[in-house]
């Protein structure tokens, strides 16, 4: 394959240039631990606490409020296991139904991993993906240990309202968490302003590493490790730091910082004229998710009567790279949970695709996948049963009634 | 990404045969918009009940297109009464295979043929006849219960792949653990039955190519191994191991332990495995 058009940037980007020339002296000369007493692994430590400043820098927080870890989620299990050990009294988790599989399988699977009954309230969203804050204020009672709501949706893009959702918790004392790895270098974020507990962020969605995490766990909230070993972090984390990774980390919010205005104004412009593109030249095209509460990066687009991993197929063979949230994509038989929850009609779920921009996209590309998209569409469409067509359905039994419908 | 034999993806960049064919002797619907995928099948017959063509309409994933372009194919030119013991897995052998999970991609297409059939011969389809098993994907007892014969299946999770019941909400798969108990002890059953006293080297060779095909390879696959029969003289059955299995220290025992066992169990009990020096 020549040319590759990527455009699935919220599945992971690519390591910025900047941000590999930082790392790669750790894997050479600087191989020092950052524990050591000795000066060759103490001058390691000190690049480690001066990426722990920059990340603090991009999110208004304090260096001694971030934890190391291995990726986003581990940071998640960490901040929700850690609510649930502080609390041991309360066994209720606030959450939502278009979670990242990360907050979401957890919180399902919490019986089992615990040994302790719990209740899980997962809020539904609009069909543009929005959230009712009333709904949400309501679900809050005496027993909820944790609210756990993601920042950005990694499939829409949507955009929650944190900053509400983390105050309405904190005037009833419940502890908050969230997910904001799409969130973090696409919009400012400012944690002195916005009262929540936890946050998990993943490097390789900002153009650092695969492997490195980071949770910040505000200063006074109470905090339970979710790996113990050696002193690292304050004996919050164990383990060993992934110094080049951090490294790397730090530099990548160093250049988020300075391309903000980019990713929120280039950027932006060019997902607009892409989704404004698609859904002009393309019939029965439906936009998933709330057309401004949304990353300035992400469109999901459905295409209805055809199925996403054959376009996805086909964009292949240009080059170009995107996501689907069909079934057939993620070996599961029913499209994402999250086309679900918003309640996509199912003409046009199994059809959805998410195209996720970064800095280094550029306006021929947006043209290229304008060029090729629409063909694809229209022979896959000439080819369904469902298009311009009757189909009753199902032999063998009885009709499909999957949840998707 | 799923991983695509070039002759899937070659079926799906370039389908053959898509289209309707008005007057059609049969058309076979399967599948719905919710399920993701669909398939409308056509043929025309001749005289003799040939089927001198056939199209397909189907909306899904790669492999649903391929699958139903490749069911066209080889059915064209068929005795009606031959097509109609196309199975599944004929299909995704003449594709090279498909992934686990997308083999319900094969049994839709068979599962459009047998419907296309039955249209024409205006009869009710028999499958449609048993009981729903699957209320998500509206699959029967009597589909599963095939599937699990013919394509040897072991859990519930193969039946999923294969049929799709139990894909959804779930609360099935006690059922489907039933339905398996059910089929394998018929299964078991008919094995021992099927092994003749004395075999000519014709059909000695032909069985244990079966046995190999349906119950080592995809076990020893699954290992990222594999094996080839070589030759077969007398009781000396002379293999050739492939994949990991020509470099891994067990593979003696395996031979031994397993191919041997499964080749005397179900072929003739006095075979011995070799490998091909």
């Amino acid at each position: 394959m020549s040319k590759v058009v990527y455009m699935d940037n919220n599945a992971t980007t690519r390591v910025a240039p900047e941000v590999l020339a930082t790392m790669l002296p750790f894997f050479s000369e600087l191989y020092g631990n950052p524990s050591s007493m000795h000066s060759f692994g103490g001058q390691v430590g000190r690049m480690v606490r001066e990426a722990r400043e920059k990340i603090a820098a991009l999110l208004g927080a304090g260096p001694d409020e971030l934890l190391f870890t291995s990726c986003g989620t581990e940071s998640d299990s960490t901040a929700i296991l850690s609510a649930l050990q502080s609390f041991p009294e309360k066994r209720h988790i606030v959450t939502t139904r278009v979670e990242h599989p990360a907050v979401k399988n957890l919180c399902e699977n919490l019986d089992k991993l615990t040994g302790h009954k719990h209740r899980v309230t997962q809020l539904p969203v609009n069909s543009d993906g929005t959230i009712d804050l009333d709904l949400y204020e309501n679900s809050l009672d005496e027993e909820t240990a944790i609210v756990s709501v993601m920042w950005a949706n990694n499939e829409t893009g949507v955009l929650f309202p944190i900053k509400e959702m983390a105050e309405i918790a904190k005037s009833r004392g419940i502890l908050f968490h969230t997910d904001a790895v799409q969130a973090v270098g696409k919009i400012p974020i400012n944690l002195s302003q916005v009262p929540i507990d936890f946050l998990s962020l993943s490097g390789h969605k900002l153009h650092a590493a695969k492997g490195i995490g980071v949770l910040y766990v505000r200063k006074g909230t109470p905090f339970v490790p979710f790996l113990i070993g050696g002193h690292q972090e304050h004996g919050r984390r164990g383990g060993t730091e992934n110094v080049a990774s951090i490294v790397g980390l730090g530099k990548a919010c160093e250049l988020a910082a300075r391309n903000m205005n980019e990713e929120n104004g280039r950027v932006k412009a060019l997902r607009d004229k892409l989704e404004e593109g698609l859904l002009a030249s393309i019939p029965n095209a439906l936009l998933n998710g709330h057309k401004t509460l949304r990353l300035p990066n992400t469109t999901n687009i459905s295409f209805e009567y055809v199925e996403g991993e054959a376009i996805l197929l086909h964009l292949d063979r240009y080059g170009i790279c995107a996501s689907s949230g069909s079934a057939c994509t993620s070996g599961s038989l029913e499209p994402s949970h999250v086309m679900r929850a918003m309640g996509v009609p199912f003409t046009a779920a199994h059809g959805s695709i998410r195209l996720s921009l970064s800095i280094y996209n550029t306006e021929e590309e947006v043209d290229f996948v304008l060029e090729k998209l629409p063909p694809i569409i229209a022979q896959l469409r000439e080819m369904s049963p469902f298009w311009q067509g009757e189909h009753k359905g199902k032999v063998g039994g009885s009709q499909c009634r999957c949840s998707c419908s | 990404m799923w991983e695509y034999t070039d002759k899937v993806r070659d079926h799906f960049m370039n389908p053959r045969n898509v289209g309707e064919i008005e007057n059609a002797d049969g058309v076979g619907e399967v599948g719905s918009l919710a399920c993701g995928d669909a398939l409308t099948l056509y043929f025309k017959l001749d005289e003799n009940e040939r089927i001198v063509d056939a199209k397909f309409k189907t909306f899904g994933c790669a492999s649903a297109i391929a699958s139903s372009s490749a069911l066209t194919e080889m059915i064209k030119g068929m005795p009606l009464d031959e097509a109609e013991k196309v199975t599944n897995e004929d299909i995704a052998e003449y594709l090279g295979g498909l992934p686990k999970e997308k083999m319900h991609c094969s049994v839709m297409g068979r599962e459009a043929l047998e419907a296309a059939i039955a249209h024409y011969r205006g009869i009710p389809l028999p499958m449609a006849e048993g009981e729903v098993v699957c209320e998500c994907f509206g699959v029967t007892d009597l589909e599963v219960k095939r599937a699990i014969v013919e394509s040897n299946l072991r859990s519930v999770e193969e039946i999923t792949n294969f049929t799709k019941a139990g894909g959804g909400c779930g609360k099935c798969h006690e059922r489907l653990e039933e339905l398996l108990r059910e089929a394998r002890q018929d299964v078991q059953q008919i094995i021992p039955d099927k092994r003749p006293t004395r075999l000519t080297n014709i059909q000695k060779i032909k069985l244990i190519e079966e046995v190999l095909e349906r119950e080592v390879r995809p076990n020893l696959r699954k290992d990222g191994g594999d094996i080839e029969l070589v030759d077969v003289d007398g009781d000396f059955v002379i293999v050739s191991l492939r994949g990991a299995c020509g470099t891994c220290k067990k593979s003696q025992t395996t031979l031994k332990e397993y191919v041997e066992k499964k080749l005397r169990e179900q072929v003739l009990d006095t075979l011995i495995v070799e490998e091909e020096k």
